[in-house]
């Protein structure tokens, strides 16, 4: 049933819901959270604003996660890493943009004074314009994802064992930033970022100038993948997924292909890095842990993976869920979390969208069955 | 199929991203609520989740006297689970949603530095009971805990002295993060003020979560060859029972190269078999086996609520110097309040200063006027063979925090009081 | 004063009851060692040693010990030991311990002179293994007051291990003679030594102070940098030998945290994500049997081990034979979803553990025979737990073999791994042989925990900091291979502690995972692969 060609993306109902999304994310919140006052039943708070808006950026990672695990069959256990170089590429920038009101009032930000650096290093060269932090938003990931993705393919690493090595390479990139030495601020990561292109990133305004780029982005991103999935290369990358030799033996080197995904997913989820970090003010080595990378399949396989909205719906009700748990029953939400993903594995193979059609489907045969032929 | 389903699942999406925009969270008139926010899951739990429970017994005890301004509290627990951006978004909801009038929390620098934007852009209110490396100083904050003239300055005087040794080389032995950094780059800049050359100090850093220090204790040994040596220890609490143990192990007594840590208290000292440790020394601003009547009372009082609560571990219940500064905190918080007559941030804060407190520790303690931080007295502890510490020496009284340490080069411009 | 002097006398009389001598101590030295302050005690202490009455040391380690106590109430002092006190007047019990005693506090540096008092009252025991820890503890002492007393020791001593130890003892007190010769001999006897102490004295005679050596004699340089030459020679030796020992350790670790999972994974191509929360289970396990046994048999309890290793294998293995039944066996040819799941059993095993025994680590201690270690070179101590968690590493190693390769079960488990259709075609009920399996791989992660409770610590989060690390392991060394992990453990122990002496250990992680990428581009199988015709593998 899958429609091909750019032209036929979507029907008129699915575009009616794009741009639905669109007035929502662009118009309605905007509205709801600074015209409508406070108290009012209307009134989208501030804490939501940014709650949603760090959430549409996981849901970017969740959908570049599914274009290569739901689409092409690759688990990657590291796209942490690439979510995390992206936003350290643009922490970067909104480092330097502090200037000279850190707390030793240096144009160096507070750790490399601590560390008695007295200059930038050489990677930090440049980071001062926004546009040239930009570019290495999509540069670092995508080339790190590139080289790594060439080696690994072409040794024709597959299955557990890609999923592995790219743990390691997450969990060895985690030590490497946790490094003092390193020259990315250790432990604490960038922090007390204060302003983007001058304007203070500490406002309503911004917030939601940051929250409507985020929804646009992931939009953007659906759209994109929309149109990836529905094209020739979408279907030899399912054909990968589900028979890598026989797509070879047919002709095709299955190497570029694999490599374009994967690489493209590795900038997806840079660009999601860099709007996730103004919003929640501080990036950090965390972010790299091989757990984080894991907990980003599993929004994926809640959601419902090698669909499209899957991965929106995943990250949406588990990091929901967490931020719902962790303040009603902050003692025993992990026993909740756990059962969700053991549920969800055990019952739902195709996670709740997949419930949803499931049952939909079998209301259509009963309407069937229930009207005499 | 396809199309329909798409715009049902956006649909269903969008019904979501609804639901969490407006909470359950009313405010009843009759309470007053308090945040608060440490880690009871992930990494961070070993430490801070004992805080937590210090706190709601706090909050207990002074609803049982009748509450602030008669008014209850009400405590409002969150789990940021050891996730540091979590950190920041529970902050923005306590403060924007729950509207609590004061959070008492965070253990890790990295934790506080994470909710600082929010505390500062919210005009909310902090205090932060654990001892710390300084070089801060914000309105929005208390800093119950040692500056590191509180602790790691007089713990090195020490070792110098006759008494503690005349420790001449230094191993400074930390876990690479912000606290043992700027604590190490102090103390160096304090040790060559006393005369000690560069080659006499080996600092050293181990990644969090580091369990194997074969190496390092024999590399410790190799450089004690070289003469009276003393370690520095600023590992994170967890990573020291390892440490611990291999030093037993491999035969380095207190008594030839003594270590003193800074980040092990009682607690800490709770999961390890303290036999081959004894002799080893902390610094803290409270110990457990202080003699006195305020502390025979917190630990009466820690010990029965630890038992009705049935916390884990109360059939050995042990205090520590970071629940001491989280129990003055609070009343602290509770004296200013009645002082302001109002639970207004600006109110508040004005009022925490000069507050005094009868502490555990055995001194009247004072939050000074101007710099946000409590003047406490120091103490050096030996381990016992029981996991006590055996308290060897101590300042005469209260020292007053220098956050801005002077041996760090240009903290000599800084105002003693926040910007 | 007047109390200081009451204490004395009590002091004094007290010496007398307990059986010493008050000649030993006079009233002005035991007025000294009750006083803080280190100068005026160590002067007391140091004559007291030179006087080398043997019929002090009781005193003295009750001083060491922290056992005498004050009491102002009752103005006497006691020996206080497991809350019964001795009035040290009398020598006779006290029925009841006053409130107010007050501890006579020595800390670390007038423990260690009072050791050093201690083992000089030694050497002229009549048991040789009292004058040989004498010997000993005294290597390091400059105290040159000591030197009639070690010149009597060694002329009366027959051993000749001890006699050579107090030779070096004899050197180090003569090092400050006044005559040139004697210092001469000395130092150049000192160069036999293996003790670090010895090398951190020879550095201090050829130190330098403003420019000027300190020591202004030549010849006594030149001798002392022979010396030093010849010591360190020998020190870095003991060190390699550390080094390598410390390699195996690790390694031995890793191999018990991984080998459960080689075997889980290599058999169901199960992913176990929360294989490092079984090792927690075997650690739990371990602490639980500990304090039945510290409660119900004390008198057993340096044996708690025998009871902890095989009920932390069944506890785990029963955990683990849960899981499979319950969630993975419907997972079935769905490896990476078995990864999701395990995930969050894992979740659920850590807040579980975490309500029920807290979120604070727990106790776990060493039995007295797994203290201490064995002294190789004096500085190079093989500790016996590390030792004991080597052979027990081998040991469990050797019974995993025997079981797969001698056992009907074994055979079973193999066919299956090698070929799960065939082997059902044959009449192997291989969900059986998967439940078994897997109880096998939870059950030998559990011993895992055991010994790792033995080094490090107990809490929630033990497991999740060895999954990275056994994963590696597995992968390196090629699945459904025993050899291979263990090469893969051991290769990587070693490597690891060999580039942590160079660079530090996170440099020496960081080279090892990057190590394992660029390895498994070469041999995407790992280093064993099984050899099959599946193309699609």
């Amino acid at each position: 049933m899958h429609r091909s060609g750019p032209g036929a993306l979507f029907g008129p109902r699915g575009w009616g819901a794009v741009i639905a999304a669109l007035i929502l994310i662009c118009a309605v919140a905007p509205l709801l959270n600074l015209v409508v006052p406070k108290g009012s039943l209307f009134h989208l708070s501030d804490f939501s604003v940014s709650l949603i808006g760090k959430i549409m950026c996981y849901a970017i990672v969740a959908l570049a996660m599914d274009l290569i695990w739901g689409y092409t069959g690759i688990l990657s256990l590291g796209h942490g890493l690439f979510f995390a170089l992206g936003g350290y590429a643009f922490g970067m920038y909104l480092m330097r943009s502090i200037g000279l009101d850190g707390v030793y009032k240096s144009p160096l930000p507070d750790f490399m004074v601590f560390l008695d650096w007295k200059a930038y290093p050489w990677y930090w060269s440049f980071t001062e314009h926004f546009l040239y932090a930009c570019l290495l938003v999509v540069l670092v990931p995508g080339v790190l994802a590139f080289v790594f993705g060439y080696f690994a393919f072409r040794s024709r690493i597959k299955g557990v064992y890609f999923s592995i090595i790219t743990q390691a390479m997450t969990f060895a990139f985690m030590l490497l930033f946790f490094r003092n030495d390193t020259g990315f601020g250790g432990n604490n990561g960038f922090t007390d970022f204060k302003r983007i292109l001058d304007y203070p990133i500490f406002t309503p305004q911004m917030r939601m100038v940051l929250f409507v780029l985020s929804g646009l982005a992931l939009v953007g991103t659906l759209l994109l993948a929309r149109w990836i999935v529905s094209s020739k290369l979408g279907r030899v990358l399912t054909a990968i997924r589900d028979a890598e030799s026989r797509v070879m033996f047919s002709g095709y080197d299955p190497l570029w292909y694999k490599l374009f995904i994967w690489t493209l997913s590795a900038v997806l989820c840079g660009i999601a890095g860099a709007l996730y970090v103004p919003q929640v003010g501080i990036i950090n080595p965390g972010e790299m842990s091989p757990a984080n990378s894991i907990e980003i399949a599993i929004w994926v396989a809640v959601g419902g993976r090698g669909t499209l909205i899957g991965p929106i719906v995943g990250a949406f009700l588990v990091n929901g869920a967490r931020s719902w748990f962790t303040v009603a029953f902050p003692e025993y939400w992990l026993f909740f979390l756990g059962a969700i993903f053991i549920a969800v594995t055990l019952f739902l193979p195709n996670g709740v969208v997949g419930l949803v059609a499931q049952l939909r489907a079998k209301r259509r045969e009963k309407k069937l069955s229930a009207k005499p032929a | 199929m396809q199309r329909r389903g798409f715009l049902k699942q956006l649909a269903v999406g969008a019904a979501v991203a609804a639901a969490f925009s407006y909470g359950p969270y009313a405010q009843a008139a009759d309470t007053i609520k308090v945040g608060i926010l440490h880690s009871l899951s992930g990494t961070m739990a070993i430490s801070e989740t004992v805080l937590k429970d210090v706190a709601l017994m706090a909050i207990e005890e002074i609803n049982a006297k009748g509450g602030v301004m008669g008014k209850k509290l009400e405590p409002v627990v969150v789990d940021p689970a050891s996730n540091w951006p979590l950190f920041a978004e529970k902050a923005k909801q306590l403060i924007g949603q729950d509207k609590v009038s004061v959070v008492f929390g965070c253990w890790t620098s990295v934790s506080r530095k994470s909710v600082l934007p929010v505390f500062k852009e919210l005009n909310g209110l902090l205090f932060y009971p654990v001892q710390y490396e300084g070089e801060e100083l914000e309105k929005n904050v208390f800093y119950t805990g040692a500056a590191p003239n509180q602790q790691a300055i007089p713990a090195t005087e020490y070792l110098m002295s006759k008494e503690g040794g005349g420790a001449k080389r230094f191993v400074l032995l930390g876990t690479d993060y912000v606290y043992p950094r700027t604590t190490n780059k102090i103390l160096r800049s304090f040790l060559k003020s006393k005369g000690i050359a560069d080659k006499d100090i080996d600092e050293k850093y181990t990644p969090f979560g580091h369990s194997d220090y074969q190496t390092i204790v024999a590399d410790i040994k190799k450089f004690s060859a070289g003469g009276k040596t003393a370690v520095i220890s600023t590992i994170n609490g967890d990573s020291n029972v390892p440490f611990y143990k291999e030093l037993g192990n491999q035969g380095l007594k207190a008594t030839d190269v003594p270590v003193v840590a800074f980040s092990v208290g009682e607690e800490e000292l709770r999961g390890v078999d303290t036999k081959p440790l004894v002799g080893h020394l902390a610094a803290w601003n409270y110990f457990m086996s202080l003699k006195n009547p305020a502390n025979d009372e917190f630990k009466k009082k820690w010990a029965a609520y630890a038992k009705a609560k049935k916390l884990p571990g109360a059939d050995k219940p042990l205090t520590n110097d970071p629940m001491e500064a989280t129990y003055i905190g609070i009343y602290m918080w509770k004296q200013a309040v009645e002082k302001a007559k109002s639970t207004d941030v600006n109110k508040v804060i004005p009022a925490v200063a000069g507050q005094t407190f009868k502490a555990p520790s055995g001194f009247t303690i004072k939050m000074d006027e101007n710099n946000h931080h409590l003047h406490r007295a120091v103490f050096i502890g030996e381990v016992q063979a029981d996991g006590q510490f055996k308290v060897v020496w101590k300042t005469p009284g209260p020292v007053k925090a220098a956050p801005w340490s002077p041996f760090i080069a240009g903290n000599d411009k800084k105002k003693g009081e926040p910007e | 004063m007047n109390l200081v002097r009451l204490i004395r006398c009590v002091l004094a009389v007290c010496a007398l009851a307990v059986g010493l001598p008050a000649a030993a101590l006079t009233p002005e030295q035991i007025d000294k060692l009750a006083a803080p302050g280190s100068d005026a005690r160590a002067e007391a202490l140091n004559s007291i040693a030179a006087a080398g009455d043997e019929s002090a040391i009781p005193f003295l380690s009750a001083l060491a010990e922290g056992n005498v106590q004050t009491s102002v109430s009752l103005k006497k002092v006691l020996i206080v030991i497991d809350g019964k006190g001795i009035d040290a007047v009398t020598g006779k019990p006290v029925a009841k311990l006053p409130e107010d005693l007050d501890e006579v506090v020595a800390n670390n540096v007038f423990r260690r002179e009072l050791a050093a008092a201690i083992a000089t009252l030694r050497l002229t025991s009549g048991d040789r293994a009292v004058r040989l820890a004498a010997a000993k503890t005294l290597q390091d002492e400059t105290e040159s007051d000591r030197l009639p007393l070690v010149e009597r020791a060694i002329a009366k001593e027959t051993d000749a291990d001890i006699k050579a130890l107090l030779e070096r003892v004899r050197a180090n007190l003569q090092l400050n003679s006044k005559d040139k010769t004697i210092r001469l001999a000395a130092i150049t006897s000192l160069g036999s030594s293996v003790n670090p102490g010895t090398k951190t004295i020879l550095l201090e005679m050829l130190a330098k102070k403003g420019g000027e050596f300190v020591e202004p004699d030549a010849d006594i340089r030149f001798a002392a940098q022979k010396s030093l030459t010849e010591v360190e020679g020998r020190l870095t030796k003991g060190e390699r030998i550390g080094q390598v020992f410390s390699g195996v350790s690790l390694g031995s670790i890793l191999l018990l945290a991984a080998l459960g999972l080689a075997i889980t994974y290599g058999l169901m191509g199960v992913i176990n994500m929360a294989h490092g929360e079984l090792i927690m289970i075997g650690a739990y396990t371990t602490h639980v049997v500990q304090n039945l046994v510290r409660a119900n048999a004390p008198d057993l309890f340096n044996w708690y081990l025998l009871a902890a290793v095989p009920a932390s294998f069944m506890v785990a293995a029963a955990v683990g034979m849960a899981l499979e039944r319950g969630v993975i066996r419907f997972l079935y040819g769905r490896p990476l979803e078995t990864l999701l799941a395990t995930w969050g059993i894992s979740l659920i095993l850590i807040q579980a553990v975490r309500t029920i025994f807290g979120a604070q680590n727990v106790q776990v201690e060493n039995p007295v025979w797994m203290s201490g270690g064995v002294e190789l070179l004096s500085n190079v101590v093989l500790p016996w737990s590390r030792i004991v968690i080597i052979g027990f590493s081998a040991a469990v190693l050797l019974l995993v073999w025997l079981a797969l390769t001698r056992t009907r079960l074994g055979l079973f488990v193999r066919g299956v791994t090698q070929n799960r259709a065939m082997a059902s075609c044959m009449g192997v009920h291989t969900g059986r042989i998967d439940t078994w399996c897997f109880g096998l791989g939870s059950g030998i992660a559990g011993l895992a925990g055991c010994a790792l409770s033995q080094i490090g610590n107990v809490g929630p989060d033990l497991g999740q900091s060895y999954i990275v690390d056994s994963f590696m392991v597995v992968v390196l060394g090629g699945v459904g291979q025993l050899a291979g992990t263990v090469y893969a453990a051991m290769g990587l122990g070693i490597v690891n502690k060999f580039l942590e002496g160079i660079s530090g250990a996170v440099v020496a992680k960081i080279a090892v995972l990057v190590f394992i990428i660029i390895f498994i581009q070469k041999r995407p199988q790992g280093m064993f692969a099984l050899k099959g015709r599946f193309a699609d593998a």
